[in-house]
């Protein structure tokens, strides 16, 4: 095991800000280069007639499942070394409920309205600043519901684990699912591309 | 005077177009295998994966602490992003997003995408479009908070590590845009 570098002492503090940027200009141009920096071309995930969303972020799901899994396995990345957050079922199945309302009322999400606002996109940065507003808002009550959030722990949980089967057959069963997804995804593009916009789109 | 200036403008313009024509997006499949190479290379150096509203709560909460320190110090939720000794904006989070920002911005120019404007459908005006933003982007930040994680930092990273409590999340997040998807679509269609 050599991986991950940062934990086996590889380079410091100081110099892990550095790969932040670098990793960040990376992580910024493939979000700019599949369109997530426009609202629109992000929103038309939840009208069907364009479902780039999905695939691609079930194509990067997959590639880094692939990728952790095989290191893994080689013995060059120590899985266990990778940061895991703990899980709270239901603070996590309610906000995430109000991210999707949050999507779709305003066309982003963090990441991508910080690539729409380096775009140029003002409707980008007037998100950016929401989330500044919905972060402070919930810093602001957390006091009051400290307790539902963090309810229902389960810890470090894998869905390998919940289900109790090995971690090759659920790397397995996600391809096999994405794969159908994809197919799927883009047979409901042609159904609704012909539905909203006559197959002019 | 002014017309010499519109003229240059328009110039100017013509000339950014010319040197970066606007092209078209990838190809879906070949910019998530591109974004999963990021969030592998993330795994590999660093030992943790991407995210973006962390950074911003780092930027809320060190703001409160200058504003009023032992306000932000007696709160939990503020405090967890105040621990590290010396100055909290020394955040590897922050630093990725300022990334981001840069990243985002040569692949739009180099697309020739990079266009101050208003993104939205063509039956809503700019001013509620913008009012929606305001609101949508505030729903972000509460229910990432609440779900400890936005996009990035749950559903791309927390899905890659077959995170049973991200893999929740990221269904909830389709399920809830979908929910309302009707009731929105003439802000974007």
């Amino acid at each position: 095991m050599i991986a991950p570098f940062y934990k086996f002492g590889f380079f410091g503090e100081e110099f892990s800000l550095i790969i932040a940027f670098i990793i960040g200009i990376g992580f910024g141009f493939f979000l700019e280069r599949a369109g997530f920096g426009s609202a629109r071309k992000l929103a038309s995930q939840f009208y069907f007639y364009d479902m780039t969303v999905f695939k691609v972020m079930f194509t990067a799901i997959i590639t880094a499942m692939f990728g952790v899994f095989f290191l893994g396995v080689f013995g060059i990345l120590d899985i266990n070394l990778i940061y895991f957050t703990p899980t709270y079922v239901v603070p996590q199945i309610v906000g995430g409920f109000i991210l999707g309302f949050g999507f779709i009322v305003g066309g982003y999400c963090p990441g991508t309205s910080v690539v729409s606002t380096s775009v140029g996109r003002i409707d980008g940065f007037i998100f950016l600043v929401g989330v500044f507003l919905g972060i402070f808002i919930y810093g602001e009550i957390y006091p009051l519901i400290s307790n539902f959030a963090t309810s229902t722990a389960m810890g470090k949980q894998t869905l390998y684990g919940f289900l109790h089967i090995p971690y090759g057959v659920a790397v397995f069963f996600v391809t096999l699912m994405a794969v159908g997804g994809f197919a799927g995804a883009s047979r409901l593009e042609k159904v609704f591309q012909k539905k909203l916009f006559g197959g002019e789109k | 005077m002014e017309q010499e200036l519109k003229t240059e403008q328009v110039e100017e313009k013509a000339f950014h177009r010319e040197l970066f024509p606007e092209k078209p997006y990838w190809n879906p499949y070949f910019a998530g295998i591109g974004l999963g190479l990021v969030l592998l290379s993330a795994f590999v150096i660093m030992g943790r994966g991407l995210g973006a509203s962390g950074a911003i709560s780092t930027i809320v909460a060190t703001s409160v602490a200058k504003i009023a320190p032992t306000h932000a110090s007696g709160n939990e939720f503020y405090k967890n992003y105040l621990t590290t000794e010396g100055n909290p904006l020394k955040d590897w989070l922050l630093f990725e997003v300022l990334g981001v920002l840069v990243g985002g911005f040569i692949s739009g120019l180099f697309a020739g995408r990079v266009k101050v404007k208003i993104e939205k459908g063509e039956r809503i005006s700019n001013a509620k479009r913008l009012l929606f933003a305001l609101i949508g982007g505030a729903l972000m930040g509460f229910g990432a908070k609440l779900a400890g994680g936005c996009t990035s930092g749950q559903a791309l990273t927390g899905g890659a590590l077959l995170n049973l409590g991200s893999w929740l999340f990221m269904l909830s997040v389709f399920a809830g845009a979908y929910m309302l998807a009707y009731f929105f679509r003439r802000v974007w269609l």
